[in-house]
């Protein structure tokens, strides 16, 4: 199993956490229904006590080893400092503005890309999403600091940029509430039909 | 009875008859549910605004400053004002009454309450009137920028968190004070012996006494389980105050030297440290003290409710202990989307001592399941199905939340409503909430001299519409932040309309359930009760359910 995108790996996520949900609501309403029934309730399995926490304590770092081996971006940003990116963009925030790079940020698909992010003010997010509105990446934007991002792009399209990070009101339009740090397309991935074709 | 009779008089309460612990108790209680009222319609118009602009409220909602106003001040009257008061309320009459010994000191109490209600109102007026708003998390410099937010705003709501931490200092005290009082059964204790048995150490010396074929280091420990699992969840509280205090006073010192012409460079504090030092001291409360007291909660319902001891008491003693360590060590995991973090902070503990909560949480809820299920059959009454329903909570929110805590996931989940709703949404309205209303009926009788209740089915509404609205709402608010609805945004245009019109509507659903619990409540104690409870008791007892003690027989010369 690998996750390639945040699509993927929500959409499995969405599901064994719906699983899970309704498994523990389950579990609890028949424990409540037969708590108060006179006749003795047959148990359906019997866990023992060690068994449970031994699977509490493979619940809690199994999930971790699980996401460290099927999702991409995990190693690659514990390692970021030791990888060579392909690309490298410069970006900086003030006064709840972007300073983007001058040429339209177009990435090929499969691509390393680092992006640094400094803010000169305020704690702001960097975050790009796709048209429907769900997340690809994101990090957060600490003043004075430099924020760096390898992210790898496993999928075409355009992006759109705008803070995940709350840093006051004058982020969006005192009377329409528009969001002012919004970027149309502010990341471009092309290349996806070209390396179908090269496979 | 007449309605109009009923809802003056009340059932059968006499607030004359209650003495002077019972009436600082529910003094705290109404004034905890007043402003859970108050936050619920907050969150109600927050809902409305993420449902889009055809939404059938004001339009002054959907500018930023109020927006953001309100969502800064909905924590603060939904944590302190709501939740603090009325587990403080609950501990400062259950710490007497199950270590048999008087509360340290009534005014104290009282002083408590009137802090935390006053210093949430200010709170709340500098989001109402000076649009105050750099959120609870008051991320380093924002709370101190006077270009977005007034100076004014700033002053009053610091001072506002401030007298609520004061209050929160006084509850601490009177807790410990009447913990290591030598009256009563602890007349003849050591502090030491208390301090062991507060910190949980009997219960892991216990279990090694065991393993190692000794005999048992306590065979009765100084303090009862729940009463441990409040000493040591206050240790948390303390912590937690004092962090959030020094947060509040190095923004009330940039706040000054502004207004006073000076303007000092912001930067001088470093945000990521700030950041580390905030989060440490505000996780406390969430992975701390609210595990904690919960945890001590539920083994105290499971044990009034089945009337038998609990079931593996030692091991529940010392999973107190490890939840000491365990809570200080885990605020990393909000800061698993800050790249300056260092990494082996991230991972230690960010991920690996924060997974443990699922022990320590799982622990709990299995020793509180089997003690209630050895005692069966049980009456389905409202305390035990309160109790299910904090299960049910705690039991969906704690995974939610520890599958964030990783570093794959909280990549794509940071910020988002995920974290909001399936997480500590649910937490609270849910598993604290269903734990906290269980508490509240089995307290009732002993609070109130046993007044009725207005209405059983009314009890039975609020449950059901509770538990269902609740889930709901954390459910398809979880799924909206899985489709990348950020938690810390403004929406105007309906960007995820279809879940937030059922987030909505699940959300009204506590609302409604929180109306037919107050009529119900208002009903039983009447509104001639109500205003009772504010006046000066008459008997000035500061304990409960204590026999007198036998005057000693004279000595014949």
């Amino acid at each position: 199993m690998d996750f390639k995108t945040s699509v993927e790996l929500l959409k499995f996520h969405w599901m064994a956490y719906t699983i899970y949900a309704l498994l523990i609501i389950s579990v609890i309403a028949w424990f409540g229904y037969n708590l108060s029934r006179k006749e003795r309730a047959k148990s359906i399995v019997r866990i023992p006590f060690y068994g449970y926490i031994a699977f509490l304590v493979a619940g809690g770092v199994g999930h971790h080893i699980f996401t460290y081996n099927t999702i991409p971006w995990v190693a690659e940003d514990i390692m970021r400092h030791e990888i060579k990116p392909d690309r490298e963009y410069h970006i900086s925030i003030d006064k709840h503005r972007w300073k983007l790079p001058e040429e339209k940020m177009v990435v090929n698909v499969g691509e390393k890309v680092m992006f640094n992010v400094t803010s000169s003010d305020l704690t702001y997010g960097f975050g790009l999403f796709r048209k429907d509105g769900s997340m690809v990446t994101q990090m957060q934007v600490l003043p004075t600091r430099n924020n760096d991002l390898l992210w790898t792009f496993h999928e075409c399209g355009s992006f759109d940029l705008t803070s995940t990070e709350y840093a006051g009101p004058h982020q969006y339009d005192e009377h329409t509430g528009e969001d002012l740090m919004l970027v149309k397309d502010a990341v471009e991935v092309v290349g996806c039909n070209e390396k179908v074709a090269s496979k | 009875m007449s309605f109009v009779k009923t809802l003056v008089n009340g059932t059968d309460f006499d607030h004359n008859r209650l003495n002077a612990l019972q009436k600082v108790t529910l003094r705290a209680v109404v004034m905890s549910f007043l402003f859970y009222g108050l936050v619920a319609i907050e969150g109600m118009i927050m809902r409305m605004v993420q449902t889009g602009p055809s939404a059938p409220i004001p339009k002054m909602f959907f500018e930023p400053d109020h927006y953001f106003s309100i969502m800064t001040v909905h924590p603060i009257v939904g944590i302190f004002g709501s939740t603090y008061q009325l587990v403080f309320a609950a501990f400062m009459f259950l710490v007497p009454y199950l270590t048999k010994k008087p509360l340290y000191s009534i005014k104290l109490a009282n002083a408590v309450w009137l802090l935390i209600t006053i210093g949430t109102a200010m709170a709340w007026i500098a989001g109402f009137i000076w649009q105050y708003a750099p959120l609870y998390t008051l991320y380093w410099p924002l709370p101190a920028d006077t270009e977005q937010f007034k100076i004014v705003g700033g002053f009053v709501f610091v001072i506002g968190v401030a007298l609520i931490m004061i209050g929160t200092m006084g509850f601490i005290y009177n807790i410990y004070a009447t913990i290591f009082a030598r009256v009563g059964v602890h007349k003849n204790k050591t502090t030491k012996e208390l301090l062991i048995s507060g910190f949980g150490i009997d219960g892991l010396l216990n279990l090694i006494h065991k393993l190692t074929g000794k005999p048992p280091y306590s065979k009765e420990p100084a303090l009862s389980l729940p009463v441990v699992a409040i000493f040591r969840g206050t240790v948390d509280t303390f912590l937690d105050a004092i962090v959030i205090l020094s947060a509040g006073i190095l923004v009330l010192v940039y706040l000054i030297a502004e207004s006073t012409g000076f303007t000092w460079d912001v930067h001088a504090v470093d945000a990521l440290l700030y950041k580390n030092w905030f989060w440490w001291g505000l996780d406390l409360v969430a992975d701390g003290l609210v595990l904690i007291y919960v945890a001590g909660s539920w083994y105290l319902l499971a044990t009034i409710i089945t009337g038998q001891k609990l079931f593996m008491e030692n091991v529940a003693r010392a999973a107190l202990l490890l939840e000491l360590f365990v809570s200080w060590m885990v605020w990393s995991h909000h800061l698993l989307a800050d790249q300056p973090q260092p990494e082996m902070m991230k991972l230690v503990s960010g991920e690996m001592v924060t997974a443990f909560e699922l022990l320590t949480q799982g622990l709990a809820l299995f020793i509180t399941l089997v003690t209630l299920w050895k005692a069966r059959p049980l009456k389905m009454s409202p305390e035990l199905a309160y109790l299910l329903g904090g299960l049910v909570g705690f039991g969906l929110a704690v995974p939610a939340g520890i599958i964030q805590a990783d570093m794959g996931m909280n990549r794509v989940l940071h910020n988002t409503q995920w974290i909001s709703f399936a997480h500590f949404h649910i937490a609270l309205i849910v598993g604290l909430y269903m734990t906290l209303y269980s508490a509240l009926y089995v307290l009732w009788p002993l609070v109130t001299n046993n007044t009725t209740l207005f209405s059983k089915k009314l009890t039975w509404a609020h449950f059901w519409l509770y538990l269902i609205g609740g889930i709901g709402m954390g459910a398809l608010g979880g799924m909206a932040g899985l489709d990348g609805m950020l938690r810390r945004h403004l929406y105007v245009n309906g960007e995820f309309n279809a879940l937030m019109v059922g987030a909505a509507i699940f959300g009204s659903m506590v609302l409604i359930a929180w109306f037919i619990f107050l009529f119900n409540i208002v009903m039983s104690v009447g509104l001639k009760g109500l205003v009772g409870i504010f006046m000066p008791a008459k008997d000035s007892t500061a304990s409960y359910g204590i026999e007198p003690e036998p005057e000693p027989a004279p000595v014949k010369a």
